[in-house]
């Protein structure tokens, strides 16, 4: 029985990634006919030009980059709510994407215009604003795991990584009075988060980190699960619960800060697409649930995406949209979760 | 020594840190735990129930001494082979609601199966025969978050027995439960030690339960001496005299329970 719910809730997810990136080709500031779309993906191409780069090197990037974006940050929601045995714990709310937004601003800032544009082609600079943005998640997640053997309970270690984020901004409003004005600018529409930052040329980096670290956790469900029942029975079970941690929480930092750097700080995708996954499943099996949440976070990332191109007068910052999805869920998972099953 | 030994313990000694400070609550323990008995460790709050449990469990190194499990050292072996050994049962809150029974049980199949933890025919026959045991076969397919606090120790139980250890370990196994449930419970353990040759070692509160289901006591004394013996020899020997420091409480064998 909730095997069939597990193979029906995959079908129609899957459906559902593939009408969003459907909706995500055809829809955008620039109106392509849909017949010349099909032209342009065959191979035959247009006739033109603009509308060939238009979907071959805007569109297709940016469903792509959405896709993996969304499933990643929810793999981390899902990773860093086992591992904390917190049901509200998450990148953006725990402070690992400010961590890593952190690092992105001291790489932005101290390199100040001198990057030519957010992501300068050159692969030095993209990489130097990975490579910032590791070290601030990886910072984040070592302070957490500190605390968290101090402070017992959860809501306090929530609090501690809405502190954590409240630091790293005011560090940031410190980096910026002295930054130059292009390194201010850049860094400021980083923040607003979006999906058309990653180049075809990127794209494989991007990708394939990202894919790595989805392979990861899928491979480890076995710990996850058995993490489900605490520390204590975790380790009668043979797991060796500090290493299991830590590579969760490698995960979690490579994952956020990928995403983080490439696309921006992006809220309430990794803290609510783990409960669309178990609500639609019924479950807290993680062999069921990681493949859930990976497909539930790339469509939701998919469907902001799609809501960011859809105002005639501009983009919309993915980080205005991902609240309005977000916050109804989280509220109703707050005034439910005496019904919802894994929270008793 | 004696072949049947499940559990021994040579010179244990346990305690914890305070800070720089090493505080030792037991020393000195030879003890031995034998295929098919329960055992009820009784002692008064802060005595060291939970102390010696944690250090038996290997959750907490132990200060001194070594302690084996079917003559294998269990503090040098790989957890791996210890999660063979020894199952725990233990009254920490669990975030397992959204399992099945079936799956809560399964996950004591983990140290037998391989990296993915799929569990093939075999490991499916032995959770259904675990449950069954456990008298929570019914269930198998209800949430754990459905259950009552009895359902779900007996869930705990399954999952324990579905490891196939030959000691299991339980710590205040009858701690939030009713009458009912705890007579249950214990009588439960008593058959899975019987009938199923496991060796049962559990801590508890409920004197009286325990000594009238267990074979064998650990007394942890007001003077920090475990003492160890059948029901009917240490209630003789009047050793039960000496669980509690509070002096306006004896022990009434008659009723087998503490009166004022």
């Amino acid at each position: 029985m909730t095997y069939r719910r597990y193979t029906v809730t995959l079908v129609v997810l899957t459906l559902l990634l593939v009408l969003l990136a459907l909706a995500c080709l055809v829809f955008g500031s620039v109106d392509i006919p849909v017949d010349r779309i099909i032209d342009i993906l065959s191979g035959k191409g247009s006739g033109n030009k603009a509308w060939d780069i238009i979907i071959l090197q805007s569109r297709l990037p940016m469903i792509a980059t959405a896709a993996l974006a969304g499933a990643a940050l929810s793999i981390s929601g899902l990773l860093l709510q086992t591992t904390f045995n917190n049901p509200l714990a998450g990148p953006s709310i725990l402070g690992v994407s400010s961590g890593a937004g952190l690092g992105v601003a001291i790489v932005i800032l101290a390199l100040g215009g001198s990057l030519g544009g957010l992501f300068g082609e050159s692969v030095g600079s993209y990489m130097a604003i990975l490579l910032g943005a590791l070290m601030g998640a990886g910072a984040v997640l070592l302070v957490l795991i500190a605390f968290s053997t101090i402070v017992r309970s959860n809501t306090m270690l929530l609090i501690i990584g809405i502190l954590v984020s409240y630091l790293t901004s005011s560090v940031v409003q410190l980096l910026n009075s002295v930054a130059t004005e292009e390194g201010v600018h850049n860094y400021v529409s980083w923040g607003f988060g979006n999906f058309s930052g990653v180049s075809v040329a990127q794209m494989p980096v991007y990708a394939g980190i990202i894919i790595l670290a989805l392979i990861g956790s899928a491979l480890m469900v076995k710990p996850l699960n058995a993490l489900l029942l605490g520390a204590r029975y975790a380790r009668n079970l043979g797991v060796n619960v500090s290493m299991t941690r830590n590579i969760l929480l490698i995960i979690t930092g490579v994952l956020t800060a990928v995403v983080t750097a490439f696309c921006g700080p992006i809220g309430f995708i990794g803290l609510v697409v783990p409960h669309i996954a178990r609500m639609s499943l019924g479950t807290s099996n993680h062999s069921r649930l990681v493949p859930a949440t990976i497909l539930a976070g790339a469509d939701i990332a998919l469907l902001c995406a799609v809501a960011s191109v859809s105002s005639p007068h501009g983009i919309i910052p993915i980080n205005a949209i991902t609240p309005i999805i977000g916050v109804p869920i989280i509220l109703y998972i707050i005034l439910n979760r005496r019904r919802i099953q894994y929270f008793n | 020594m004696n072949d049947n030994a499940i559990l021994t313990t040579h010179n244990l000694a346990v305690g914890y840190r305070n800070g720089k400070q090493q505080v030792t609550l037991l020393s000195g323990l030879n003890l031995h735990l034998n295929k098919g008995k329960l055992v009820a460790l009784l002692g008064q709050n802060g005595a060291g129930k939970s102390t010696l449990l944690r250090a038996i469990t290997c959750d907490e190194r132990p200060i001194g001494g070594t302690i084996e499990v079917d003559g294998k050292n269990l503090l040098e072996m790989p957890q791996k082979e210890r999660s063979r050994l020894l199952g725990l049962v233990s009254t920490e809150r669990i975030q397992a609601g959204a399992l099945t029974v079936e799956e809560l049980v399964g996950l004591g199949r983990q140290p037998h199966t391989g990296f993915l933890g799929r569990l093939d025919d075999e490991d499916h026959r032995i959770v259904r025969q675990a449950m069954a045991d456990a008298g929570i076969a019914a269930k198998a397919g209800d949430y754990i978050a459905s259950l009552s606090d009895g359902e779900r120790q007996k869930a705990m139980i399954a999952r324990a027995l579905a490891q196939e250890t030959p000691l299991i370990v339980l710590d205040e196994p009858t701690a939030f439960l009713d009458v009912a449930s705890r007579i249950e419970t214990m009588r439960l353990l008593q058959t899975l030690a019987h009938d199923r040759g496991k060796a049962v070692l559990l801590s508890s509160h409920d004197i009286s339960q325990s000594l009238m289901l267990a074979d064998e006591l650990w007394l942890i004394t007001t003077d920090r001496q475990v003492l160890t013996g059948t029901t009917t020899d240490l209630v003789a020997a009047g050793a039960m005299d000496h669980l509690f420091t509070n002096r306006s409480i004896h022990f009434n064998p008659q009723i087998l329970d503490y009166s004022f």
